[in-house]
């Protein structure tokens, strides 16, 4: 009961959220948020680190950045384009990358994204350093006409809840039990009868996919795709959002992302900042890893379940 | 002038020996990441920032200190060597328990650490550092600079020497004993965390030797290690980990490779390593020289 009550106030929070807080914010940590999410399919139910995940956000964004712009498809069109193409990389790459475990898994990750890097660096159609640009927002169904940020907030929320609830779904289900075996241990799942690769596979591609529907929605929210979205530092963001608001916890890279792009934007207002973001990003690296490797939400659900334990054994 | 294969001999081989310089590179990291791997389970992520860091110490010790290009080859490796282990000391230590994932993410935390604070200092443009033995020699079929040359042959001396040290004396065998089983090793009276603590060391002095020989043939940037370090994976997952002659024969062979695409199709020059490192993995998934795992 108090779980629903929970989500009901969360979800009551996020849907009147845009009357207090700038709107383009809110949508920017939602993409994160769904982003995180995608990512942590993979490494919090799988237990497989890809550091290569900017190639997926990237790459949709890219996509439906120049659809929308060069040949005016239309805003839903745009944004399955996006996706879709993530999910077919996510197909290739991860064919290729669950062939190694472990360390590995994470090094030919992170190399294929550098090489989708370049490629996107210099292929013709993503306008180099500059980006595509000054994106349009088209009506996207009908006459829903999203160029208001008000109104794109709950097209964006939409996405969010979606993704979430898919996410949601994939690990509570058998599949999501198969995956879990997977990652506590992988020779007792292959001893018992599971195609372990394909499980695999079939959860990259879905990671893959919605961190293609991230970067897609995002090109919505700020009219921009650029070299930003490829690069192995937004690979390292995502998994910064991640581990911040905890490892396989289903709540924990909403949290994450939320911190995260929130400290972006205040320290962006100061000057001197520069370079100094990427330092403190570091210290938060380390100091999680060293010291509360669960996450901020892995430590408040870990805290909540002692406390409901305690008086149930004084009983 | 005569051709080869449609291309002028003064830019093929030119290109070759370019590669073979970034192959150097190539070979003393990798090397350095699988000694240490093998010994504390760590991917060091942190391997490109410490090989820049080779770099500016070089560029800081002349601007400074006003100490030259030889000294420096041996003083930057051991200053950076030194900072290794403090890092070894202050956190890497209290992982080793733990998933490998976690010695990654603390060492790209550090990574983030050490380019924010250069990149802060020098911005991302590149500092000159004056070349130590200018000039060259004509062969005929090519023009050699003998500072090219000297990376050449300095780091095949190096990666050689590691080999022999690892693969053929007496410390070399404790080594190999305690990445095989630490605490056996340890129940024979050798101090073995004394010994991760050195080997780290040395690994990331490696990297600051290959970082000082890079920084008269390129410019010294803040952004040079985190842009070689992928590649390195690459070339890490290509050869795998396992031997040590084979990151040397990996790291040269890929650098070379590179050098050759530069030539006839230079728009994959940046890519070429990655593909390979896709046809190695479909093809042979344990790597070249690598055991499965």
């Amino acid at each position: 009961m108090k779980k629903y009550l929970f989500v009901a106030l969360l979800l009551a929070l996020a849907l009147l959220a845009p009357f207090q807080i700038y709107p383009v914010f809110l949508m920017q940590a939602l993409c994160f948020a769904l982003f995180a999410c995608a990512f942590n399919l993979l490494i919090g139910y799988v237990g497989l680190l890809s550091f290569g995940h900017a190639a997926y956000f990237g790459s949709a964004a890219y996509i439906t950045a120049y659809v929308l712009k060069a040949w005016h498809w239309p805003t839903l069109v745009g944004l399955l384009a996006g996706t879709a193409v993530a999910a077919l990389m996510g197909l290739v790459f991860g064919a290729l990358a669950i062939r190694r475990q472990g360390i590995y898994f994470a090094m030919i990750t992170l190399a294929l994204s550098q090489m989708v890097y370049f490629f996107a660096l210099q292929a013709k159609f993503t306008g180099g350093e500059d980006g595509i640009q000054a994106v349009p927002r088209h009506p996207l169904i009908g006459q829903l006409a999203i160029d208001s940020d008000f109104v794109l907030y709950y097209v964006v929320l939409a996405i969010f809840l979606f993704g979430l609830f898919v996410i949601y779904r994939t690990i509570h289900s058998p599949f999501g039990q198969v995956l879990k075996a997977i990652r506590e241990n992988e020779p007792r799942a292959i001893s018992l009868g599971y195609e372990v690769d394909r499980y695999k596979l079939v959860a990259f591609v879905l990671s893959a996919t919605l961190a293609g529907l991230a970067g897609s929605t995002k090109v919505l929210v700020v009219q921009l795709a650029s070299l930003t979205d490829v690069q192995w530092q937004m690979s390292g963001e995502v998994v910064l959002m991640t581990l911040v608001g905890g490892l396989g916890t289903v709540l924990g890279p909403v949290a994450g992302a939320f911190i995260v792009t929130t400290m972006q934007y205040y320290l962006s207002q100061f000057a001197w900042i520069g370079e100094w973001v990427l330092v403190i990003q570091g210290v938060i690296f380390v100091i999680v890893v060293l010291l509360f490797r669960r996450g901020i939400v892995g430590e408040l659900a870990g805290w909540w379940q002692r406390r409901s334990v305690r008086p149930a054994a004084a009983e | 002038m005569f051709e080869l294969l449609g291309v002028p001999p003064q830019a093929l081989f030119g290109q070759l020996l370019l590669g073979l310089i970034n192959g150097s590179f190539y070979a003393m990291l990798s090397l350095g990441l699988a000694v240490i791997f093998g010994l504390l389970n760590v991917i060091n992520f942190a391997h490109g920032a410490l090989y820049m860091m080779g770099a500016f110490v070089a560029w800081m010790l002349l601007h400074f200190l006003g100490i030259g290009y030889w000294p420096a080859l041996i003083i930057a490796p051991l200053i950076v060597g030194a900072f290794g282990i403090l890092l070894e000391r202050l956190f890497l230590r209290h992982l080793y328990h733990l998933d490998h994932l976690y010695g990654l993410l603390l060492t790209f935390g550090l990574v983030l650490i050490i380019e924010g604070v250069f990149r802060h200092q020098y911005g991302s443009s590149g500092l000159p550092y004056d070349n130590p033995i200018p000039g060259g020699q004509n062969l005929g079929f090519m023009y050699l600079p003998y500072y090219r040359a000297w990376v050449v042959v300095a780091s095949l001396t190096v990666c050689f020497g590691t080999w022999f040290v690892i693969e053929r004396t007496r410390l070399g065998a404790y080594l190999r004993a305690a990445t095989e089983n630490p605490q056996l090793v340890q129940a024979f009276g050798i101090n073995v965390p004394r010994m991760i603590m050195l080997t780290y060391g040395f690994g990331v002095a490696l990297a600051a030797l290959a970082g000082v020989l890079a920084a008269p043939a390129y410019q010294v940037s803040p952004l040079m290690g985190s842009n070689l370090i992928i590649v390195v994976f690459a070339v890490v997952v290509i050869g795998g980990m396992g031997s040590i002659l084979g990151s040397i024969i990996t790291g040269f062979g890929l650098g070379v490779i590179e050098g050759f695409t530069k030539v006839f199709y230079p728009e994959a020059s940046n890519t070429v390593v990655f593909v390979i490192m896709a046809i190695v993995l479909m093809l042979k998934p344990a790597g070249l020289f690598g055991q499965t795992r």
